[in-house]
């Protein structure tokens, strides 16, 4: 559906980068990149530099750059165009995992105002720097993530997690993981990002587990998983509003 | 950045942080940071990232460093210039951002999970 408001708008002058956040890299996103089969640029993040250089703390997100290579939003919650709002269609079985039908429920109580950033788009599409939805540099730089040194190290122990990750270092990795949330707490993705690596079951519904193997749950690595932090936080929090 | 040695050449340091060494000082954006006696072609990683307040987390069993981001302005961004973003596609083929110069770009990050 982002390729569609790609092709809508491309005449006007505007291009759609995605970028895929995997410590699996290529493999991990596969599936879904082929199956959109983009003609835009299509990257993979497999340590997620988008942390580091632009504050992304939760997917979906992004960022708008204007003709000059100036940001003009940074990093922030990007809902899917209204209308289109439906639940990706994964095919899901009918006898489908009690925790799974938990997380879909939660997941529905996620609010999205695709309706008010896409109306925000539009007009930055047709406005440029006069739309007041483009924001001054002074504003971009305070808009961006918080970022103190504890957060900073968390950063770089994601890296070395993620990169742990893809040497083969599993357990190794789920230290620094665990690092990284410690001083990140407020990042979804790092979360996100080190639960889908101890999938449950099979097939591609296996990383969206995202929490403790109820045959060995004394087994899990993380001191919270998806369902827990979403009740904890507020599955209305999860993304947050869009602010002009 | 991901380090095996905290002594590293400055297109590399540029490469991994985005921050390039200058005779002025780590240049990023519109924005540069004075640095002292880092006048040779390699960058002493400890002495400029206690300036530019970048961590280093080790993992000595590995014999790895990751280099967090700066932490100098108290943001993720110190400047509102987009940093350069050069990543691989699904082929390998590596594509960057700075190529689009021209036109209105949205970068949207999404995940497999």
């Amino acid at each position: 559906m982002w390729q569609e408001l790609r092709n809508k708008y491309h005449d006007q002058g505007v291009e759609l980068v995605t970028v895929g956040l995997d410590s699996l890299g290529a493999a991990g996103c596969r599936p879904f990149i082929e199956a959109a089969s983009p003609n835009h640029p299509s990257l993979i993040d497999q340590h997620h530099v988008m942390a580091e250089l632009f504050g992304v703390i939760n997917i979906p997100s992004a960022i708008w750059i204007d003709e000059k290579g100036m940001i003009v939003r940074p990093a922030e919650a990007a809902p899917s165009p209204p209308k289109e709002n439906a639940a990706p269609n994964m095919n899901l079985p009918d006898d489908l995992p009690e925790r799974l039908v938990e997380m879909m429920g939660q997941a529905s109580k996620i609010k999205n105002d695709g309706e008010t950033y896409h109306a925000a788009l539009a007009d930055w599409v047709e406005h440029g720097a006069d739309s007041r939805y483009a924001m001054s540099p002074e504003k971009v730089i305070e808009r961006s993530r918080p970022r103190d040194q504890d957060r900073s190290l968390g950063h770089a122990h994601f890296e070395l997690a993620s990169h742990l990750e893809a040497g083969g270092e599993h357990a190794l990795a789920v230290k620094h993981f665990r690092e990284a949330h410690r001083l990140v707490p407020e990042s979804w993705t790092f979360r996100r990002q080190a639960w889908s690596l101890e999938p449950v079951g099979e097939g591609p519904l296996a990383r969206f587990w995202q929490g403790p193997n109820p045959e060995s749950p004394e087994s899990w690595p993380y001191e919270g998983d998806w369902v827990e932090d979403i009740k904890r936080e507020g599955p209305e929090n999860y993304s947050e509003p869009f602010v002009e | 950045m991901l380090l095996d040695s905290l002594n590293i050449s400055k297109q590399a340091f540029a490469a991994g942080t985005g921050w390039e060494i200058k005779p002025e000082g780590a240049c990023k954006g519109d924005v540069c940071i004075p640095l002292n006696g880092q006048s040779g072609d390699t960058v002493d990683v400890r002495a400029v990232a206690e300036v530019m307040q970048m961590p280093i987390a080790e993992e000595p069993s590995a014999g790895k460093y990751a280099l967090g981001p700066e932490s100098i302005g108290g943001r993720a961004l110190v400047s509102a210039k987009a940093p350069e973003l050069t990543l691989p596609d699904l082929d390998g083929n590596p594509f960057s951002l700075s190529s689009l110069i021209g036109q209105k770009v949205i970068v949207y990050a999404w995940a497999p999970y």
